[in-house]
């Protein structure tokens, strides 16, 4: 499967990463190659067998509904590029 | 005495307790072996000199009221991947240049508990995204042992720290073979115990499902002193184990005898280079020596799937975790756009990497529409396939043993060209990884000069095993002796 420009700017739409002209030459080739290596998935008898999300033989994990120390929102907001009375500041969402 | 700054945690801990040294005293020869050596190594990404000072005084004083402990006063550094309160945790990227957490992870707290004095951040591949370290944002990392090649990645500079004797002890993390890997090619001893034994929170996320944390020692009793340290559930980590951690130091010394060691076929194909094959067999022929029953030709028919399974799974887990830098909360932030789409976009695409971005750029076209089931489903379905051929290897063996890497450690930018290529280092740690197994690499000598690893594998939770093979081996030689020649 050969990754071309328009789908290599629709993916990098969706993880919202701006990429330069070289970059999406480049990934369209390495990423069509890499996709390439998948092929081997399709391979392997897989009928009937549930999906592995991680390894552990545990499910849902409860914690005690209580309330705890947390980070100050002092020192939290103080990591953030841009505050305003306690927010944080972003440009304008709507276009 | 020996060289202060090539002492193991025992040798450490011995001359502390009959104040034969002090804790300043081995610091100190840590931050001087530093400076010697790491202008040409280039292992750390930063050095916590007068912190490391301060902490080394605490632990004298601790040591001087009486107080006893394995870790204390002994020096470590530690990945840049793990949150220290108060000091820049970069994870090896330009996104979090200037980020200093405002907490210790789970893992650093405890091991400053014990008394552990940190000398350093070392150098990583950028979000822990590599196999030689070459991908980290700052600089890449040398090869004690060949300054122009790659200690392995992506924890490199842990590895390279831990060989060049530029401190005690090291951690790691390990998403498919970044402990493992880096510690084959400097040889030393580098674990990954298994998936829940230790505590993510703090632990800068890549492949949640995957990633583990786990140390870089001189040998076989370090790593289980280190472990006790550092297993053990934690609240603040869904995904740690709810089970008992035992003393890992208590099951060493049992030798071999009677163990069932199976050798995966898949792991010993034709490609495998010659030296690391006969290094292998060697290894395994000390091990039949000290009467363990080896059986070859163990069959795992999907090792050839496992990096296919893996190059889904982790990136896209990974294009998930790394949403959350947006240049909003914290880390690099592009402020020039006219809107906060075209700010967050800039801020993503300046401040990762080209190996950070191609792996976000899979896991989002693995998990997207139309794809989701064909990438992603399926890789999660063969997972389980992979599993259940470990277990039914674990039905008829104690352990597995195999390489850690197909080769030696390569030359610096030998690999870059081809994102492949450089994949492909990973393929007999990555399954361990899938199946969330423990596994170890212990050095197994010397090829042209280049150390070798063994890796031996376990079943869940079973890293005693492990360890008690790791060290049976390594009890028939005595590699540690020959130092990297700097």
């Amino acid at each position: 499967m050969k990754l071309d420009r328009e789908v290599v700017l629709h993916i990098a739409k969706l993880a919202r990463v701006d990429l330069s002209e070289a970059e999406v030459a480049m990934f369209s080739e390495q990423l069509s190659e890499i996709l390439t290596h998948f092929d081997v998935l399709s391979a392997v008898d897989t009928e009937g067998v549930e999906p592995t999300a991680h390894t552990l033989p545990i499910r849902n994990v409860f914690a005690e509904d209580r309330s705890r120390p947390s980070l100050s929102q002092d020192e939290v907001l103080a990591l953030a590029p841009n505050t305003e009375d306690g927010y944080l500041r972003v440009r304008a969402v709507l276009e | 005495m020996p060289d202060l700054h090539y002492l193991t945690i025992h040798e450490a801990a011995d001359l502390l307790r009959k104040r034969e040294v002090t804790s300043r005293e081995l610091t100190q020869a840590a931050l001087d072996r530093i400076t010697a050596v790491d202008g040409r190594v280039q292992a750390f990404l930063a050095v916590t000199a007068e912190r490391a000072l301060a902490q080394a005084d605490a632990a004298d004083a601790r040591l001087a009221a009486g107080e006893t402990g394995d870790l204390l006063g002994v020096p470590v550094a530690i990945k840049d991947v793990m949150a220290t309160k108060g000091v820049p945790t970069t994870c090896g990227s330009k996104m979090l240049e200037h980020f200093v957490p405002p907490y210790d992870g789970t893992v650093v707290r405890r091991l400053f508990d014990a008394g552990a004095v940190m000398v350093g951040k070392t150098n990583m591949d950028e979000f822990a995204m590599g196999s030689s370290t070459e991908n980290s944002a700052y600089f890449p990392t040398r090869n004690p042992w060949a300054l122009d090649r790659v200690p392995g990645g992506s924890s490199g500079g842990s590895a390279a720290a831990v060989a060049a004797g530029e401190a005690i002890y090291a951690l790691g993390s390990d998403t498919g073979g970044s402990i493992r890997q880096p510690a084959a090619l400097c040889g030393v001893v580098g674990m990954k115990p298994t998936y829940g034994r230790v505590s993510r929170f703090g632990l800068v996320a890549f492949a949640s499902s995957l990633d583990q944390i786990g140390p870089f020692t001189h040998d076989v009793r370090d790593m289980a002193t280190v472990l006790n340290a550092i297993c053990g559930h934690d609240d603040a980590d869904s995904t740690s184990a709810p089970v008992e951690t035992p003393d890992f130091s208590a099951g060493l010394g049992r030798g071999v005898r009677g163990l069932r060691i199976g050798v995966p076929k898949e792991y010993m194909p034709e490609t495998l280079d010659v030296g690391v094959r006969a290094r292998v067999e060697a290894a395994l022929a000390a091990l039949q020596e000290q009467g363990a029953e080896i059986t070859h030709g163990v069959p795992l028919p999907s090792t050839e799937a496992a990096l296919a399974v893996y190059y889904v799974i982790a990136p896209s887990e990974a294009s998930a975790n790394l949403a959350r830098y947006d240049g909003v909360k914290y880390g690099f932030s592009y402020q020039q756009g006219a809107t906060m789409w075209e700010n967050m976009e800039k801020t993503r695409g300046l401040g990762f990497g080209a190996e950070v971005k191609r792996r976000i750029m899979i896991g989002t076209y693995a998990l997207s529409s139309g794809y989701y089931d064909a990438y992603y489903l399926k890789a999660q379905k063969v997972r389980t396939v992979i599993r259940r051929e470990f277990d039914a290897a674990f039905e008829k063996y104690d352990v597995l043993v195999a390489p850690v890497t197909p080769s030696t450690a390569f030359k610096i930018g030998e690999k870059t060209a081809d994102p492949f290529e450089m994949y492909l280092n990973d393929v007999f740690t990555l399954p361990v990884n899938i199946a969330g197994l423990p596994g170890i690499s212990v050095p197994a000598g010397f090829v042209d000069g280049l150390p070798v690893g063994l890796q031996v594998i376990g079943k869940p939770f079973d890293e005693e095993t492990v360890l008690r093979v790791a060290q049976a081996y390594e009890q028939t030689a005595d590699w540690r002796a020959t130092k990297p020649p700097l």
